[in-house]
C-alpha cells in the first residue's frame, strides 16, 4: 500500500539517498490500480533516472504504463511500492514546477488564448504573488512573445472555439511552460493531430525545449515522433507494464522531417518497432 | 449578420404575434359563446380593471416583487454553497443528496403553516417559501456543473499544485455558470410560486393575498388582474437573467459578439 511509502517519508531508504545525483529517479516502483480480485498491475517493478534538462520519449502499445510513470513523476499518483524522487526529493514534497499537455488540449473556453496560457501565471508560485502586479505588462509581453515563437503572434485575443485543433495544442504547449517548469509532462500531445500539423509541431516542440531546456518526458505511440524529439528512448511493453529498452538518439540538433527519411533513423525506427513487436503478449492477451 | 439579425426579428414578431393573438383568441371566445364575466373575463376587461385599479393593486405587486427577490437572493446564496459542497466532493454529494431530494419533494403549501407559526403572518412566511422553492435546482445544477470538469484539467491544475480554491474559482465555477444561469431561470419562477402561495394562506399584503380576497368577492376581473401582474413580474425578471447570462456565459454559444465583447 501506498500508506507505508509515506510513512518511510521520514526515513529514506539508503540506496535512495545514496544516488540523487539525477533529477527525475524511479527506485523499483510498481503501480497497481484497483483492490482486490479487480487489481491490475499497470507496473511492474521499474527503475529509471532522467537527468536534468534531457528529453525522454517512452514508446510502447497501449496499457503498457507509459502514462502511469507520467503521473508517478508529477505526483499525481502514489506508487505502489518503490520510490519516486525528483530533484532529490520524494515527490510531492519537492518544490518543482511543472507544465502538462495532454492529447486533448483543454483550454478553457471562457478565456481567450492569453488568458489562458496566462492561467499558470496566477497558481504557481513565485509568479503567483506577482500576478496582479504583472498581469497586464510583463506577463502579457512574455506569453505574446512565447505565442509567437509557436506561430500565434496576433491570436491572443481568440476564444479556443475559433481556433483550429494544431493552434489549440500549440496554445496548450504555451500553457504548459510559460511558468518555467523544470519539468514538462507530454502525454500524447500531438496525437489527434494531422500528419503535416504533428510534423510542424514536432519542429516546434524541439525548438520550445532548446530555449526553455526543461526535463522533458513525452509519451507516445508515434516512434518516428519519438526518434524526432527525444534525446532517450525508453520502449516499454504491457502486461505487465515495463521498460525493455533503453537507447540513446544519435541524430545532431536540429532535426528535420528531412532527416526522418534518413537510413540511420529508418533504421532507428525500424529497431524500435520490432522491439515492441516481439515483447507482444502471447495470443489470447488483448493488444 | 445581416440574415441573423432580421431572423431574430422575425423571431420576435412571431412571438407577439402569438401573444397578441392568444388574447384576440380569448376576446372572441368570451364574446361567441357569451361567457359571464364571473366565470372567465375577457382580455379587455381585465386591462380596464388593471388601469382603474392600478393604485389598488400597485402596492400589493411592489409587495410581491419584493418578497420574491430577497428570496431568490438567499435562495442563490444558499444554492451555490450548497452546490458548491455538494459538487466538489464525491462523498457529500452521496451523504447529502438523499436529504435535498427528501426536502424538495415536500409540497411548500404544507410548510407555510409551520413558518406562519414561527413567525407570525405576513412577509417572513412568504420569503422564507420562496426560498424553499427556489434553492433546490439551484443546487442541482451547480453541482452538476463542478462535477463534470474534465479529469485531465484537473490534472492540469493539480501538477500545477493548485488548490482546491484554486480549482474552484479558476476552473471549477467558471465552468458551472451555464448551469447556474439555466437554473435561475427556474428559480425566479419558482420563487414567485412561493410568494404567491404563502402570499395566500398567510399575509394581508401582496398578489396572492389580493387574488384571495377578490375571488372571495367574486370579483374575478381583479383576480385575473392579479395572474396579468403575476405573469408580467415573472417575464421581466425572466428577462433581465437572460440578459446577463447572455453576458456571462456567451463562450457556451461560441457567438462573435461575445468574442468582440
Amino acid at each position: 500500500m501506498s500508506l507505508a511509502v509515506v510513512a518511510d517519508n521520514t526515513v529514506p531508504p539508503p540506496e535512495a539517498t545514496a544516488r540523487r545525483d539525477s533529477f527525475v529517479e524511479l527506485e523499483r516502483v510498481t503501480h497497481t490500480y484497483g483492490r482486490g480480485v479487480r487489481q491490475v498491475q499497470a507496473l511492474s517493478e521499474t527503475s529509471l533516472r532522467i537527468e536534468k534538462g534531457d528529453f525522454i520519449a517512452l514508446v510502447g502499445p497501449s496499457g503498457c504504463g507509459k502514462s502511469t510513470i507520467l503521473k508517478l513523476v508529477t505526483g499525481l499518483i502514489n506508487a505502489s511500492t518503490g520510490y519516486v524522487f525528483v530533484a532529490g526529493r520524494q515527490v510531492g514534497a519537492e518544490p518543482v514546477r511543472v507544465g502538462m499537455a495532454f492529447q486533448n488540449p483543454t483550454l478553457l473556453p471562457w478565456l481567450t488564448l492569453l488568458d489562458n496560457v496566462m492561467l499558470p501565471l496566477k497558481i504557481v508560485p513565485p509568479f503567483r504573488q506577482e500576478y496582479r502586479a504583472k498581469r497586464r505588462g510583463e506577463f502579457r509581453d512574455r506569453i505574446e512573445a512565447l505565442l509567437a515563437q509557436v506561430g500565434l503572434a496576433g491570436f491572443s485575443n481568440k476564444y479556443p472555439w475559433q481556433l483550429s485543433g494544431g493552434m489549440l495544442q500549440r496554445a496548450s504547449l504555451c500553457r504548459a511552460l510559460i511558468h518555467e517548469p523544470q519539468l514538462l509532462m507530454l502525454d500524447e500531445p500531438f496525437g489527434a493531430l494531422d500528419q503535416f500539423t504533428r510534423e510542424e509541431l514536432w519542429g516546434v516542440m524541439q525548438d520550445l525545449w532548446t530555449t526553455h531546456r526543461p526535463t522533458v518526458l513525452l509519451v507516445t505511440h508515434d516512434l518516428k515522433e519519438a526518434s524526432f524529439l527525444a534525446n532517450r528512448i525508453c520502449v516499454m511493453a504491457a502486461r505487465p507494464g515495463r521498460i525493455i529498452d533503453d537507447s540513446v538518439v544519435p541524430f545532431p540538433r536540429p532535426r528535420t522531417v528531412e532527416m526522418s527519411y534518413e537510413p540511420d533513423f529508418v533504421a532507428m525506427t525500424q529497431r524500435l518497432r520490432e522491439l515492441i513487436i516481439r515483447a507482444k503478449p502471447p495470443k489470447g492477451a488483448a493488444p | 449578420m445581416r440574415v441573423q439579425m432580421s431572423s431574430q426579428t422575425g423571431r420576435r414578431i412571431a412571438s407577439a404575434a402569438l401573444i397578441i393573438g392568444f388574447f384576440v383568441l380569448w376576446e372572441v371566445l368570451c364574446v361567441g359563446f357569451n361567457i359571464k364575466d364571473i366565470v372567465l373575463p375577457r382580455p379587455t376587461q381585465i386591462i380596464a380593471t388593471l388601469v382603474t385599479r392600478f393604485p389598488a393593486i400597485w402596492p400589493h405587486a411592489v409587495q410581491t416583487l419584493y418578497e420574491t427577490l430577497v428570496a431568490f437572493a438567499f435562495g442563490i446564496a444558499l444554492g451555490v454553497s450548497l452546490g458548491v459542497l455538494v459538487g466538489s466532493s464525491r462523498l457529500a454529494y452521496d451523504v447529502t443528496y438523499p436529504l435535498l431530494i427528501g426536502f424538495s419533494s415536500i409540497p411548500k403549501v404544507a410548510v407555510v403553516p409551520i413558518f406562519v407559526l414561527w413567525f407570525g403572518a405576513g412577509t417572513v412566511p412568504a420569503i422564507l417559501t420562496a426560498i424553499t422553492l427556489a434553492f433546490f435546482p439551484i443546487v442541482v445544477n451547480v453541482a452538476t456543473g463542478l462535477a463534470t470538469t474534465e479529469p485531465e484539467l484537473e490534472d492540469v491544475m493539480k501538477a500545477m499544485k493548485a488548490s482546491k480554491l484554486d480549482i474552484l474559482f479558476n476552473v471549477g465555477l467558471p465552468r458551472a455558470m451555464p448551469y447556474f444561469f439555466a437554473s435561475l431561470k427556474v428559480a425566479v419562477t419558482q420563487a414567485f410560486v412561493g410568494t404567491v402561495i404563502a402570499e395566500t394562506v398567510a399575509s394581508n399584503r401582496g398578489i396572492g393575498n389580493l387574488m384571495m380576497i377578490a375571488s372571495s368577492s367574486f370579483d374575478v376581473p381583479l383576480v385575473f388582474a392579479g395572474l396579468i401582474i403575476l405573469g408580467a413580474l415573472g417575464v421581466a425578471l425572466y428577462v433581465v437573467f437572460s440578459l446577463i447570462e447572455s453576458r456571462v456565459t456567451g463562450w457556451t454559444r461560441r457567438t462573435d459578439e461575445f468574442a468582440m465583447g
